[in-house]
């Protein structure tokens, strides 16, 4: 039954999920990273940041992530000339190009997620933390940041596990991940609805367990008052 | 360079440690602080009393510019007070605060929230913040619950591990805003016992109290807030035994008689 998925070896099924899985890995690291710092901006004293942070969020999260994505390969590259430092290697470029993009438009949602999060630390802990002498950087990042993770891991799970999904996307400008192989079986073999099945059960195999982990762990690390 | 420091350091300790000069506030229509003067010299023990809503937990705060003022001048150790950034952050590391809901650091351990600043802020290193963190827990009673997190603690412990935390940073001056008001009745006088104490080892001290037995015992000195102003100053005895404004004989009618 399964006899035609023997036919296809560059990418096989698994090398084009562990695409997938490297797409999701390096996107969810470099959204987390400049969601954090969305988000520092959005509650930052100065006016010029928190307008920036602010502009950003409604624009990026309010564009189709194909749009995006789609961008960055007709736009930064061949208008613009981005190569991402992988000017002959177009699997690397592309590759990159839709980490870029996908960093982009995560981060928006990380950012939202991480502020809701800030709302939850009662305000009494920065003022005490101001109070010791601690600057605008060091109350954020040492009482105010730690304690809004933890209240935020379930939603940065949601977060995660629509990334997951959303690296798909990247099959519009040729990236072999899960969902361009997909439809390369769609349109060479007969049984269409295995072959969905087959990709569907993957990403629940990578999704599932993620959702699973950060429930607990948000649960363990849930900071008590 | 460290002579002149020094002399400055002279000339301060027979001076004002705290001053406001017509200082103004508004909330919105609400004029919190009606041209507040009011000076704290150093190793003075002020009680600051009044009903609810008289502006002097906002007077507190704008010591440590929690609040900020709308007019008038506040001083410390003949520095004004500066503007949000690093000169506003050196000069909190000075002014030990204490809060009615106590902030501790919900995330950190009782040892964590009594080094973090020390280390943070006056750069030592982690193993003399913690040696002091650990005898100004003993000090305060809580030595025992350093390696526990604040939610495990009653009320009165976690104020005292406040007033360490508060105290690890070697203020010039502690502010009290309300320190016993949101505690357990029997809690009370465990962390008065503490605050009792600093002010006799001379720490100088600014208390928004409820607690007129401490503001008996423990003051230097009665201010008397009232609709944002402050309506009388006085020494405790004075204040308690012949207070001279209405406002002040009728708040004390109310609470001194049940």
């Amino acid at each position: 039954m399964f006899d035609f998925l023997s036919n296809y070896d560059d990418p096989s099924l698994l090398g084009a999920f562990w695409v997938t899985v490297q797409l999701t890995v390096f996107s969810a690291v470099g959204s987390l990273v400049w969601g954090t710092l969305l988000a520092a901006m959005r509650v930052s004293p100065v006016p010029l940041m928190r307008g920036f942070g602010t502009a950003y969020v409604n624009l990026v999260r309010n564009i189709p992530l194909t749009v995006i994505i789609v961008f960055t390969s007709l736009g930064l590259a061949d208008i613009f000339g981005v190569t991402m430092g992988a000017r002959d290697d177009f699997d690397l470029m592309y590759f990159r190009l839709a980490v870029l993009g996908l960093v982009a438009y995560t981060a928006a949602f990380v950012c939202e997620a991480i502020r809701s999060g800030i709302n939850t630390v009662p305000v009494g802990q920065a003022e005490a933390a101001r109070a010791l002498g601690l600057n605008f950087g060091q109350v954020l990042r040492l009482v105010v940041l730690p304690q809004a993770f933890r209240s935020v891991i379930g939603p940065l799970a949601n977060v995660l596990i629509a990334l997951t999904k959303n690296t798909t996307v990247a099959a519009t400008i040729g990236v072999a991940e899960a969902a361009f192989l997909m439809k390369g079986m769609i349109e060479n073999e007969a049984q269409t609805l295995l072959i969905g099945a087959v990709f569907a059960f993957g990403f629940v195999v990578l999704t599932l367990p993620t959702g699973l982990f950060l429930n607990w762990l948000s649960k363990r690390l849930a900071v008590k008052r | 360079m460290t002579e002149v420091s020094v002399a400055k350091e002279d000339v301060a300790a027979t001076g004002d440690l705290v001053v406001l000069k017509s200082v103004n506030k508004h909330f919105g229509a609400l004029h919190v602080l009606q041209d507040i003067d009011l000076t704290i010299a150093r190793g003075e023990v002020v009680v600051v009393i009044g009903p609810s809503g008289s502006g002097k937990s906002t007077l507190c705060r704008t010591i440590n510019r929690l609040e900020t003022i709308d007019s008038g001048s506040i001083t410390i150790d003949g520095k004004p007070l500066p503007h949000e950034g690093k000169e506003l952050a050196r000069l909190r590391a000075d002014v030990g605060m204490v809060f009615q809901s106590f902030n501790l650091f919900a995330h950190k351990t009782v040892l964590e929230n009594v080094t973090l600043g020390q280390v943070k802020v006056r750069k030592k290193d982690k193993k003399a913040a913690e040696e002091r963190a650990r005898a100004l827990l003993d000090r305060v009673g809580v030595g025992a619950q350093a390696e526990k997190y604040p939610a495990q603690l009653s009320g009165g412990q976690q104020q005292r591990v406040a007033i360490a935390r508060a105290l690890a940073m070697e203020p010039k001056v502690m502010l009290f805003d309300e320190p016993t008001s949101a505690l357990d009745p029997e809690m009370i006088n465990e962390v008065l016992e503490v605050m009792q104490q600093l002010a006799r080892d001379g720490m100088t001290m600014i208390v928004v109290t409820h607690e007129m037995g401490f503001a008996r015992s423990a003051a230097n000195r009665v201010v008397f807030m009232a609709d944002g102003r402050i309506v009388e100053q006085a020494s405790p005895d004075q204040f308690f035994s012949n207070p001279r404004s209405d406002r002040a004989k009728d708040f004390l009618s109310k609470i001194l008689h049940h």
